[in-house]
């Protein structure tokens, strides 16, 4: 007589949580400080339930089944979740294969008297197992990789802060490399509080970047051109010595742009732009009441 | 065999999932404010950004006209694809003209063979995150452009 | 047929562009506007894109010949409100419009105007002295 697999494991699902649960909770990496055992026990359970519920013999051969998308999904959720809360990716992949001793355990237990039919049912759930282990690591990755995502836009979006320094004049100081992506939202920033302000000169510092090459270089002098073409004057300021000798090193054509060496000439050169003066105020008083 | 002349240029090979389809035919020069609203609307619907919205028709734009003044006209099939973790917009332009002689040199600034700048390929391979050309002399050429929802 | 507005103010020409131009219309455009600076011997022509949400090569190129045609005609052509994308674009497209003047708006473009036909040498007389008031404070 067959023994149908599925069905003996279904019947014996109480067992195989307090298993699992059992492998879990003496394990020395445990980490009680992110997760309460409450907690571990309901996702456990959880997932050996969605499990059992759609094992069948037929199915437990082929991981591919349509049946355990719920299973994958939970694993997923469970997967991100734990990526958010700081489990390191061994802690999760533990988490699953420690299911798989639990349900080793009872296997063996069952199928004492048949070792053909043991082996066949430990290759079978060593297979699911592990497939369940892969869908658990990819889903961990993709969790990590929202976070640096998140944290990318963030850092952009904090890296282009477009200051109005005066009435018509708006600097933008670009601290860090200046690669293509950066440039963009650089330009689009730039060019819209332009039009935002209705300044006609901006300066672009440039302190805080590293390097220039001529492919930094290409990017500010097609930001220049935009800038241009929308009917304001773009200076970049900020040139250090070592920036002057790898841009004449290297052959880099920046005369059709205007360029200071400090903001505050950039500045000075914006206000001989606009005919602006900026003079020392005499003291009238003081020097009334000294005559 | 058909003598052709075959240039590709993308950057990835990574499968794409088509989610949805539109086609439209360009016939005459007054169909080519439509079609950049066509597109338009779905650069919006999966969320594009105005800039990127913007260099996507304006590379649309050049492709069509250059389907207009070479080949009278074509079709245009409008896609939303998705790869990844990436939605995109990708334009394929066939059309049934004469073809290209010389791809390479047609991909280059400046060169024209009508009366235009020369910019209508160069620009619209700039204006685009991937640009695959592919043209049979005496039988048609097909442009296929992918802009990144965020590329 | 549909045409592009021209409207004469003093010795200027504007044109505001609120739709996107098919290619007729841009030809249109262009002869009308040509024909325009000769027969009221404008001395500027200010072109506002602040509607136009596309600009390709077909446009940047009437947009130059426009501003080259009136350059020899004795005009000078400023374009104001072009949008960032649009010049963003334009960049990337490999066309910055190097022979164009441009402006923010069309205020500053008709101060631009007036600054490059001072610089020539003349002083400009307008027929409508209210407009210009500012004219003498500038300078």
């Amino acid at each position: 007589m067959k023994i149908e697999i599925s069905k003996m494991l279904q019947k014996k699902k109480k067992q195989i949580l307090d298993l699992w649960m059992k492998n879990q909770l003496k394990d020395a990496n445990l980490r009680e400080d992110l997760m309460s055992n409450d907690e571990l026990r309901i996702q456990s359970e959880e997932l050996v339930d969605a499990l059992l519920k759609k094992l069948t013999d037929e199915n437990l051969a082929d991981i591919e089944s349509a049946d355990f998308e719920n299973v994958y999904e939970i694993l997923s959720g469970i997967s991100i979740t734990r990526a958010r809360q700081g489990f390191s990716p061994r802690e999760t992949g533990t988490f699953v294969f420690s299911l798989k001793d639990a349900l080793f355990e009872t296997l063996q237990q069952e199928l004492k008297s048949d070792p053909v039919a043991l082996y066949d049912a430990t290759m079978k759930v060593n297979k699911l197992i592990d497939s369940f282990g892969i869908v658990t690591f990819e889903t961990f990755i993709k969790g990590r990789e929202e976070v640096i995502l998140r944290q990318t836009d963030e850092i952009t979006e904090i890296s282009t802060p477009v200051i109005r320094v005066w009435d018509g004049i708006l600097a933008l100081p670009i601290i860090g490399t200046l690669d293509s992506a950066r440039t963009q939202v650089v330009m689009e920033s730039l060019l819209q509080e332009i039009v935002n302000t209705s300044s006609s000169i901006a300066i672009l510092d440039i302190s805080g970047v590293p390097a220039v090459d001529s492919l930094v270089a290409q990017h500010l002098i097609k930001t220049v051109s935009a800038t241009r073409l929308m009917g304001a004057e773009c200076i970049i300021s900020g040139i250090r010595p070592e920036i002057a000798q790898t841009v004449v090193h290297l052959g880099i054509d920046l005369s059709n742009v205007i360029t200071k060496s400090s903001l505050s000439s950039a500045l000075k050169h914006a206000f001989s732009v606009l005919q602006l003066e900026v003079r020392k105020k005499q003291k009238e008083n003081y020097s009334l009441k000294n005559m | 065999m058909e003598k052709s002349r075959i240039t590709t240029t993308t950057n990835s090979m990574t499968i794409l999932t088509v989610l949805n389809k539109d086609n439209f035919k360009i016939e005459k020069e007054q169909d080519v404010v439509p079609f950049r609203n066509r597109v338009k609307e779905h650069a919006v619907k999966i969320g594009m950004g105005l800039v990127n919205q913007t260099k996507l028709i304006t590379a649309a734009s050049e492709l069509v006209r250059n389907m207009l003044r070479y080949a009278n006209g074509g079709e245009i099939l409008i896609e939303v694809v998705s790869k990844i973790r990436e939605n995109g917009i990708r334009l394929t332009f066939t059309d049934r003209g004469p073809g290209i002689e010389n791809v390479e040199r047609a991909m280059t600034d400046g060169f024209s063979t009508g009366k235009s700048l020369g910019l209508g390929l160069p620009g619209a391979k700039r204006l685009s995150s991937e640009f695959t050309i592919n043209s049979v002399v005496g039988k048609g050429t097909i442009v296929t452009i992918i802009k990144w929802k965020n590329g | 047929m549909e045409k592009i507005p021209i409207l004469k103010m003093g010795q200027f020409l504007l044109v505001t562009i609120q739709v996107d131009l098919y290619d007729r219309l841009a030809l249109n455009l262009e002869s009308d506007l040509v024909q325009m600076v000769s027969t009221t011997e404008a001395r500027g022509v200010l072109i506002d894109i602040s509607a136009v949400s596309i600009v390709d090569s077909f446009m940047g190129r009437i947009i130059g010949n426009i501003a080259s045609m009136s350059k020899i005609m004795d005009a000078v052509t400023v374009v104001v409100g072009m949008q960032p994308a649009v010049a963003i674009t334009l960049i990337e497209l490999g066309l910055p419009l190097s022979g164009v003047h441009t402006a923010l708006n069309v205020e500053k473009g008709m101060e631009l105007l007036k600054n490059k036909i001072l610089v020539n040498g003349e002083v400009p007389d307008y027929d409508d002295d209210e407009q210009y008031d500012n004219l003498d404070g500038t300078e």
